[in-house]
């Protein structure tokens, strides 16, 4: 018996020390509960999900046009590869996947006849045809241009009005506009450059062609970054979702601990009125306070309040996560409580530590243009591990959303340029 | 029985001692490595993350890249003077600026990219003190 203890003692050193060798808490566990008659998502019941297509790329945003087909917004600068278009079958897949376009970018939006996309700095728009296919796909005709791409924050994403006119959002190059950009202690610039020409949504005419800064307007400026959005036909207004900065408690001990570096600040979605404020780079909004808190750079401490000028959020979400798709729910699909509401994709955050959050569609019920509950997730393990510690090991990372003409939900994936479609049967 | 014991807690030390000694790294810089690992977890692994994967086109991974595996002076200038997200790496790029850390000590900038060089799967030689002074020197 005694033996027995004595070797398994040994037995569990050893193991632990092979464990520990392996580098702790970077350790992968598989999820075990993955459903892969829902293409390994979780979801609320009587709904279904489907792969529609895979190995795209980076899949970014996505449209799919009132006859089915789907445009799928590549993040690759290879030839050829900028835009995916799906045409389903009967089974719900495509048959073969053809690509245009040779850009970077994000943006992919269709509205009326034509498909309106961005590259990193300009913005294109394809004619389509009776059948909403785009008929000239080697002649986008260049709408907006020469906006600025310093790398950081650089989709241009966008959304269209019902007045003819397109929002680009032209995020900072920066995370909260230091002398040194994410330097330890750095301090903010006065009267922030960046604000100029950056860090805001601008609005441009939809038809109007080679359009940049100086014909454009700063419909709302004070935002860091902004890649979900869009237009909410029943309230007729701009909804965005904000990246919130980085960095409080790595560059700011002195007034942050690790959690309050985890927690704050908020990730916000905004309802915007032309010519808002949304505080960046000036303050943050702490979503546990529910207070815009004077930015550490600028004068704050953590307690000083700020922004007496800046607009409030209309939801805040939990720090870091990522908001990289938004989408107002029209359809029939879904169950009454969904129409209007608000979907949005969680990108997953990296800058947490101890355990990242997010990597998850989450859905916001809406009643005549305001949150009429909390917020919940509606689709979730896209990762496919447990407690995830760091991005790179997600298998699939949600990014765009669209909706179908029968009212079903798509999800795009940018690690492995996965397209999902969400649909309902109550089954 | 208690003899068997003893053989067991013999065989236990042996066994502990032989895994303790595997894999085998040059004599001296082990402590660097230590120390190396705790600067990274307070200064580096927000970006870099725990197992030095990085953030997919955000941060780069610490893993194989010429920069880590490559000329020691290069890679300490980048501790020193911090990195431009226009700059590719191994023709990718990341859309984060890293910011100087030039306010580390020499000791733990060699610790740190000892660390780095010894770990995530690399295997390149330690960075000393010595190096860093002569790499502050050039600026």
């Amino acid at each position: 018996m005694k033996t027995n203890v004595v070797l398994l003692g040994c037995l569990s050193l050893l193991s632990a020390s092979c464990l520990a060798d392996n580098g702790d808490s970077s350790a992968i566990h598989r999820s075990a509960g993955a459903d892969q008659a829902n293409a390994g998502l979780k979801l609320p019941a009587g709904f279904k999900a489907q792969v529609v297509a895979e190995n795209l790329g980076a899949a970014r945003h996505i449209a799919v046009t009132p006859l089915g087909d789907i445009y799928v917004k590549i993040q690759s600068s290879k030839p050829g590869k900028a835009i995916a278009v799906l045409h389903p079958t009967g089974s719900g897949k495509p048959d073969a996947v053809k690509t245009f376009g040779t850009y970077r970018g994000t943006g992919m939006v269709i509205k009326d006849h034509y498909l309106y996309t961005s590259s990193d700095e300009d913005v294109y728009r394809y004619q389509l045809n009776d059948k909403f296919e785009v008929m000239h796909p080697d002649q986008p005709e260049k709408i907006v241009t020469g906006l600025i791409n310093r790398h950081q924050h650089e989709s241009k994403s966008i959304a269209l009005d019902n007045a003819g006119n397109i929002y680009v959002n032209i995020g900072a190059y920066s995370n909260s506009c230091q002398q040194q950009d994410r330097a330890k202690g750095s301090k903010g610039i006065p009267g922030c450059p960046i604000l100029d020409s950056a860090a805001g949504i601008w609005q441009f005419k939809a038809d109007k062609l080679n359009q940049t800064y100086g014909d454009g307007v700063r419909y709302a400026t004070g935002l860091r970054n902004v890649v979900g959005l869009d237009w909410n036909t029943a309230q007729n207004q701009l909804f965005v979702m904000q990246h919130g900065r980085d960095g409080l408690f790595d560059m700011f001990p002195e007034y942050y601990d690790l959690q309050q570096g985890n927690e704050l600040p908020a990730e916000c979605m905004y309802a915007l009125k032309k010519g808002d404020n949304a505080g960046w780079p000036y303050i943050y909004y702490d979503g546990i306070q529910h207070k815009k808190m004077l930015s550490p750079e600028y004068g704050g401490d953590g307690k000083k309040t700020g922004g007496a000028d800046a607009i409030d959020p209309v939801v805040a979400f939990p720090a870091h996560m990522a908001p990289n798709g938004l989408l107002f729910y029209t359809g029939n699909q879904f169950p009454e409580r969904y129409k209007n509401g608000a979907f949005i994709a969680f990108h997953g955050s990296w800058n947490r530590q101890k355990g990242q959050k997010g990597y998850y569609v989450v859905f916001v019920p809406f009643k005549d243009g305001k949150p009429s509950g909390n917020w919940e997730v509606f689709a979730d393990n896209f990762t496919g591990v447990e407690n995830i510690q760091s991005p790179g090991q997600a298998q699939h990372r949600p990014c765009g959303l669209a909706q179908g003409p029968d009212g079903a939900l798509y999800v795009t994936d940018d690690v492995k340029g996965t397209v999902y479609k969400i649909s309902y049967s109550g089954k | 029985m208690k003899k068997i014991a003893m053989i067991g807690v013999a065989l236990c030390a042996t066994l502990s001692f032989l895994l303790a000694q595997t894999p085998k790294k040059p004599a001296g810089s082990q402590s660097s490595v230590t120390r190396g690992k705790k600067v990274y977890e307070q200064y580096c692994l927000t970006c870099h993350q725990v197992d030095g994967s990085g953030v997919p086109h955000l941060n780069p991974p610490l893993i194989k890249t010429s920069f880590v595996l490559g000329d020691k002076g290069k890679l300490i200038q980048v501790i020193l003077k911090g990195m431009q997200a226009s700059e590719p790496i191994d023709d990718e790029y990341y859309s984060n600026n890293m910011p100087p850390h030039n306010f580390l000590k020499d000791q733990e900038i060699a610790d740190v990219l000892t660390y780095v060089r010894r770990n995530f799967g690399n295997k390149a030689s330690a960075v000393t003190t010595a190096d860093v002074k002569t790499a502050r020197a050039k600026n």
